[in-house]
């Protein structure tokens, strides 16, 4: 079984974002693996523990930005491949799913191809459902938990969780599968993991290598501002006895349309 | 000259850093009201691999540097300083003590377990009448057919009661020119006859850490069990600080960053006069002087952590970094407990925990004054480091991994 697994590196949740010169800026944060990633990187290690096969980290990035594979890899992952091209820059999520569906297509032969939910820093969701489209293949987003995958029959069940309620679903193999944090904790890096990630080597492909121009991009940011901010009123609810203050409290949420 | 982190140590620090964050900090102010180790945390540092990470893989370790394990150290601290204890005595004082003094029987019989996690080590050298004054320590192992029979007891011993294997050192020559030359090192199996422990309660500090005492009452430990030769215990006790003070070193430079963080975390939310504190400059200069003190405390045990790499003696430099980043945590500490006014002095924030913890490592793995004296000597050129028979072995990433 072979699945791809696409992993992004994003600034420290840590870091302050500002808004400096019309651009987010999350000035000199480190940049780490999108959180969200690592639940699709722990379910891709845990399907190929249990069927066999193997997972390949993807990453679209610059060069040099190597955080999230080598945490893939530090992670488990057998090995990965990094997208990289100048051209890239300023991508938005449609040709960045252009890229990747082309990557995909160019390692060849997935069984399943794996995202996280979304990402921290662009926080759209969109991408997993881009990629399927481009790719053919069906999308399963929100998946929590893997029911059954039967790659000799072609077939995988899932459980999508949602806000009000879970759906099971059966799909066709391949296909491309957002993972959210209700899959499970993601594992650490082991410390064997960590000192073959730092040493790995894996093929950097630009897009002349994929054989594509650079996809236009569909979307632009002409202004970003800060968000307003929001003035809190903080106010002490009176009352002679606890019953008093509760029935106060009451009170004033029900006025507020909070209750 | 490089002051930049590799790949692979940010690796590690973001490993253990995202470990005692999820695991160990949601729980950690409730376990030091507690008192006592929660249970998980040593078993659970075991699969992580964390209680090997500077042995070789050849002896069931994680093969990696010494720079990683001071990493390792500041990131544990940076949580609670009881996480870090049980790095600087079961890695620090008994793993490599092992890996320096050890024969390849003792290495295949006690560290490989230990490296692995199965077992857990401490070292047994303090006394209830000699701290400091190391040299005069009372406890003996006298002679008996192939066996040796110690007496005595060790006390203020960081996982007396947790650890299976102890490094000990007691007297075996009553009659040598100069006390510390008739002391030796044992291995010893702390389910042996005649051994009995406990816990210390009541400590200022490090509540939610193991800190005992143990009792040697004709205890019979086999002569192999010698760590180097009769009559080396004290160049081996000595070395095993070495280890340990740089682990001390590393967890209080965590220490200074956690009452860093907390304190500008505080003064950024705190109201008074009409702005925030951080904005007044006595706020400031404390907050300075802890980022300052962070610093330099880094440099000087990633320093110490660079020539144990090389496998250059570093006596002098551990001795530095373990005295000026423990009396740095401590002033660290206090000033965070000063910027958070009354809060400080209450348990809802964590600062209090940070200053009492902080007392202890002044203290333990030779004194401050101690320290102090070892700069004095290295200084006025009264000493210099001698050759001994076995040097902690520099890290070798063929051999190693």
């Amino acid at each position: 079984m072979k699945i791809i697994v696409c992993v992004k590196q994003v600034p420290d949740t840590a870091a302050t974002m500002a808004v400096d010169n019309g651009a987010i800026s999350w000035g000199d944060a480190p940049l780490i693996i999108n959180p969200w990633d690592e639940f699709a990187v722990e379910a891709a290690l845990n399907l190929a523990a249990d069927q066999g096969g193997e997972v390949i980290a993807l990453c679209l990035g610059k060069e040099g930005e190597t955080e999230a594979i080598k945490h893939a890899l530090a992670m488990g992952a057998d090995s990965a491949v990094m997208v990289s091209d100048p051209a890239l820059k300023g991508a938005d999520n449609v040709a960045a799913s252009k890229v990747l569906a082309a990557a995909i297509q160019k390692i060849g032969e997935a069984d399943l191809v794996l995202f996280g939910q979304q990402s921290v820093d662009t926080d759209t969701g969109l991408l997993p459902v881009q990629t399927a489209r481009l790719l053919k293949m069906p999308s399963l987003t929100l998946v929590s938990k893997f029911e059954s995958v039967n790659p000799d029959d072609g077939k995988v069940q899932v459980l999508r969780s949602m806000e009000e309620a879970g759906q099971v679903v059966d799909s066709s193999l391949p296909a491309v599968v957002s993972v959210t944090k209700d899959y499970g904790e993601p594992r650490y890096p082991s410390f064997m993991g960590i000192r073959k990630a730092s040493k790995a080597e894996f093929p950097i492909w630009s897009l002349a290598d994929l054989g594509i121009e650079m996809p236009s991009s569909s979307i632009a940011w002409p202004e970003v501002t800060e968000p307003v901010q929001k003035e809190i009123v903080t106010e002490i609810i009176e009352g002679g006895t606890p019953e008093e203050k509760a029935k106060s409290l009451v009170e004033k949420l029900i006025a507020e349309k909070v209750l | 000259m490089d002051f930049g982190l590799s790949k692979e140590h940010q690796m590690v620090q973001r490993m253990v850093r995202d470990y005692a964050a999820k695991e160990v900090q949601p729980t950690i102010q409730e376990q030091d009201r507690v008192g006592g180790m929660a249970p998980f945390i040593i078993p659970r540092m075991a699969e992580l691999g964390i209680l090997g990470i500077t042995i070789p893989v050849k002896y069931g370790g994680q093969g990696m540097d010494y720079i990683s394990l001071g990493l390792v150290s500041e990131e544990l601290e940076f949580i609670d300083t009881s996480l870090r204890v049980v790095i600087s005595v079961h890695n620090g004082l008994t793993c490599l003590s092992l890996l320096q003094w050890g024969s390849e029987e003792q290495k295949e019989k006690y560290l490989v377990p230990l490296a692995k996690g199965e077992k857990i080590g401490c070292g047994a050298f303090t006394e209830p009448g000699a701290g400091s004054d190391f040299a005069h320590i009372q406890a003996t192992a006298k002679k008996d057919g192939r066996d040796y029979i110690l007496n005595g007891e060790k006390m203020w011993i960081s996982l007396a009661t947790a650890a299976n294997f102890a490094v000990v050192t007691v007297r075996t020559d009553q009659k040598t020119d100069q006390a510390y030359q008739g002391l030796s090192t044992f291995l010893v199996d702390l389910g042996s006859p005649g051994i009995t422990r406990g816990d210390i309660h009541g400590k200022l500090g490090v509540r939610a850490g193991s800190t005992g005492w143990i009792n040697f009452q004709d205890v019979r430990v086999p002569a192999e069990n010698l760590l180097g030769e009769e009559g080396e215990g004290f160049k081996v006790t000595m070395s095993a600080f070495d280890s340990g003070r740089y682990t001390v070193a590393a967890g209080a430079t965590g220490l200074i960053r956690a009452a860093l963080e907390a304190s500008k975390s505080y003064a950024e939310e705190r109201d008074a006069f009409g702005g925030k504190i951080s904005d007044f400059q006595l706020i400031q200069a404390k907050i300075a002087r802890m980022s300052l003190d962070y610093q330099a405390a880094r440099l000087l045990y990633l320093k110490a952590g660079w020539l144990k790499n090389q496998g250059v003696r570093n006596t002098r430099e551990t001795s530095a970094a373990k005295w000026y980043a423990t009396d740095a945590s401590f002033r660290a500490a206090a000033e965070a407990v000063q910027i958070h006014g009354a809060y400080g002095f209450s348990d809802e924030y964590p600062v209090e925990r940070f200053m009492r913890n902080a007392k202890g490592a002044m203290i333990y793995e030779g004194s401050n004054e101690i320290q102090s004296l070892i700069q004095a000597d290295y200084a006025l050129d009264k000493r210099r480091d001698k050759k001994i028979r076995r040097e902690l072995p520099p890290y070798d990433h063929q051999t190693w991994t």
